[in-house]
């Protein structure tokens, strides 16, 4: 027998019983449902992971460090993560060569320095933090109130809302309005032509430092001289500023936290901007034992790839420059072994429901045949083959085994929503931005239609062999 | 598979010591036991006996929905005891059309459906199935009903109904079980003469298994007798 007919016949058989039919549709459909509202479940929480770890700004960035620092990422060094070429200073030269690299978009200095603001006439101890302007496309700033650093050298701030809160019970009213940054400034003491012991000098000009300020920005930066060349510097003085910062937004995380240790930055300013403070870091202390050259050297830098796919060899290519490096493409693997398991679980109970669904259509198909005895007598009488008494069952098994596929990936799609609305709502309550829980793309509604097709026809195997194999003379003689 | 010929070209239909045997618990039931019989293009012959004679045992080893036990049945040469399942599905829907005592009209379809089934199970072209729909109908004198439903069709109906469907796929070959058995006598003469006037008009072979023996000397060019299985008599007017 033809598809068509085939399918006319099933179609009409159907119909024929439709009130049992339909319940044996409606048991697939919502064990259909129930795998597609876990298995949407799972990669919904997969998705939203990976989207916050990428939109993290880490997966397509490698830390370097120099080799001195390497060990302060804990634990013993590996050997993989070890620098291969002779060890280098973070200095701006070896900045410059990174951002030279292949796959090599972006390189900027993790900037993090205690701080301290004044508003509204009263002081508030937090930490800074210099945000690169590719950081904006990072998912911390998607739901950011206010807007985005004019330039890389505006002076502007963008406020991490818990700092904001203690600065004001209307945290929103700050937007708009200027803050006083106070800040320790790093100031190089020219080499004496004798071996003077180099020193640490805490210079206090006053409260108007910013007026005491002896040499401009860019003498101290990567183009400027300092005490000339590659020379040790003396040491150098720390001296107390203040600059105006326009706060122009608020954002619920820092982007990027980064490695060094300091915790989250709380005030985010632009990276240009924070770079020509000049600002004190943590590592001062090291570095001017180790010498100072009187030119800037990083704790560590943030090399940004154009994808996590190109993260290794930009990691080979460093660390053969004599480089430590580390990213977090390895705990990403992790991740995704995690949700293949999570998946797994979530599929396995889901299918449950799909086997019970599965005894419905056997029940079903092996009631068919004890009703419709005589009637596949009459087919094999009029010239049906075994082989079409066989495709008539398979075919009713599929047709229901499709409409249910078809009506249990919607209601799964409907739980799915459900149960995002509902932990939505929860969310919302709690002053937490909502998420997208479940997510059932095409793959799925595909997939989920034809498992859902194939179980029904494997269901089907039993029910059609016996009415294939059923004597015509017996089945013509049942009343 | 191969099936063997029987040199006997001017039978529609031939048995050849044919036998077919049940087991019931410990008994062996000969429900046909060595049948021999021979029926020629275009003959017009009632199979008769009483209740448990065997003689729709045969029919339907005619029909080739059963398989006998031994012995040899042709039909047009080919032998079907030696046919698979496949063949013997084919030659049950190209070779003979069947006509039932209890009509076995599919309820849930109208006469235009049930009539138009073994088009479908013969894998008939759509476009052709209609006409032939319609001239089988027409042979029945039931082109008014084509819409009714079984149930919506009095018993004479039905049996034209199934009539028309075991003509749709022109079979060389007509096997009526008890056509007239479910019928009133004078709808079971107008069924009668139908199948006298299908067997002159298309020179159909008709095999007709029945106990009405004055219907059967009526109607039938011979008569072939049975009882407990065996083959009693073969020929016109034999007396019971």
């Amino acid at each position: 027998m033809k598809l068509r007919d085939l399918t006319e016949l099933a179609g009409r058989n159907l119909r024929e019983a439709l009130l049992r039919n339909s319940l044996t549709t409606l048991g697939i459909a919502v064990g259909v449902a129930s795998l597609v509202a876990m298995t949407s479940l799972g990669v919904g929480l997969q998705e939203m992971a990976s989207s916050r770890l990428a939109k993290s700004g880490l997966f397509d960035a490698v830390f370097v460090v120099s080799q001195a620092n390497q060990r302060r990422f804990g634990g013993p060094r590996r050997d993989d993560n070890a620098p291969k070429g002779p060890s280098r200073r973070l200095d701006e030269t070896a900045r410059q060569d990174l951002a030279k690299l292949p796959n090599v978009t972006e390189v900027y200095p993790e900037m993090r320095f205690q701080t301290e603001i004044q508003y509204d006439g009263k002081p508030y101890g937090t930490t800074a933090a210099g945000i690169a302007q590719s950081a904006q496309a990072d998912g911390a700033f998607d739901n950011m109130k206010g807007s985005f650093f004019s330039s890389a050298n505006a002076s502007e701030a963008i406020l991490q809302v818990e700092l904001a809160k203690d600065l004001s019970k209307d945290p929103d009213s700050l937007i708009g309005k200027d803050v006083i940054l106070r800040y320790a400034e790093k100031q190089p003491i020219p080499s004496e032509p004798s071996s003077a012991p180099r020193a640490v000098s805490g210079a206090t000009p006053g409260a108007n430092g910013a007026a005491s300020s002896t040499k401009d920005a860019n003498e101290f930066g990567p183009s400027g001289g300092g005490d000339g060349g590659d020379g040790l510097s003396a040491g150098f003085s720390i001296v107390p500023r203040e600059m105006t910062l326009h706060v122009i937004g608020i954002v619920e995380t820092e982007p990027a936290a980064g490695f060094g240790g300091l915790g989250r930055g709380r005030l985010l300013i632009p990276m240009e901007t924070a770079q020509k403070l000049r600002a004190s870091q943590p590592g001062d202390m090291r570095e001017l034992l180790r010498g100072v050259t009187g030119k800037p050297v990083y704790e560590t830098l943030t090399v940004r790839v154009k994808s996590p796919t190109v993260v290794k060899s930009v990691e080979d290519s460093i660390r053969a420059m004599g480089f430590g490096t580390f990213s977090i493409i390895d705990a990403t693997k992790n991740i995704q072994l995690f949700f293949q398991v999570f998946d797994s679980l979530l599929f396995i109970f889901g299918s449950l429901a799909l086997t019970v669904a599965c005894l419905g259509i056997i029940n079903t198909l092996a009631m068919a045949i004890l009703e419709r005895r005589r009637e596949i007598g009459v087919l094999k009488a009029l010239g049906a083959q075994d082989s079409d008494v066989r495709k008539l069952f398979f075919a009713e098994a599929g047709v229901m085994g499709i409409v249910g596929g078809i009506f249990g990936v919607f209601f799964g799609w409907l739980i799915g929503r459900a149960l995002t609305f509902g932990t939505n709502v929860y969310l919302t309550r709690q002053q937490l931005p909502t998420i997208d829980l479940s997510r059932v793309p095409w793959w799925m509604v595909l997939a989920a239609i034809a498992i859902s097709f194939v179980v029904s026809l494997a269901a089907g195997i039993y029910p059609a062999s016996r009415a294939a194999q059923l004597n015509p003379v017996e089945a013509l003689r049942y009343e | 598979m191969s099936v063997t010929t029987g040199n006997s070209a001017d039978f529609a239909i031939r048995t050849d010591h044919v036998s077919r045997q049940y087991q019931m618990g410990e008994a062996l039931v000969r429900a046909v036991d060595d049948v021999s019989i021979s029926v020629s293009a275009g003959e017009f012959v009632a199979l008769l006996g009483s209740s448990g004679s065997g003689k729709s045992t045969l029919l339907n080893l005619l029909a080739g929905l059963d398989r006998p036990t031994s012995g040899a049945i042709y039909a047009h040469d080919k032998n079907l005891a030696e046919m698979d399942s496949r063949q013997l599905a084919h030659h049950r829907s190209h070779t003979v059309g069947m006509v039932f005592q209890a009509f076995n009209l599919l309820p849930r379809m109208t006469l235009e459906e049930n009539v138009e089934l073994p088009l479908r199970l013969a894998e008939v072209d759509r476009a052709e199935r209609p006409a032939r729909v319609r001239k089988a109908v027409e042979h029945v004198k039931l082109s008014a009903r084509l819409s009714h439903r079984p149930s919506e069709l009095s018993g004479g109906e039905q049996q034209r109904a199934s009539l028309a469907r075991a003509l749709v796929n022109r079979p060389t070959i007509l096997l009526a079980d008890e056509p007239t058995g479910n019928l009133d006598s004078v709808t079971g003469d107008t069924i009668m003469r139908l199948l006298q006037e299908i067997n002159q008009s298309l020179r159909m072979t008709i095999v007709m298994v029945t106990h009405d023996r004055p219907r059967a000397e009526k109607f039938a060019q011979r008569i072939i007798l049975m009882g407990d299985g065996k083959l009693i008599s073969d020929g016109v007017g034999v007396t019971v």
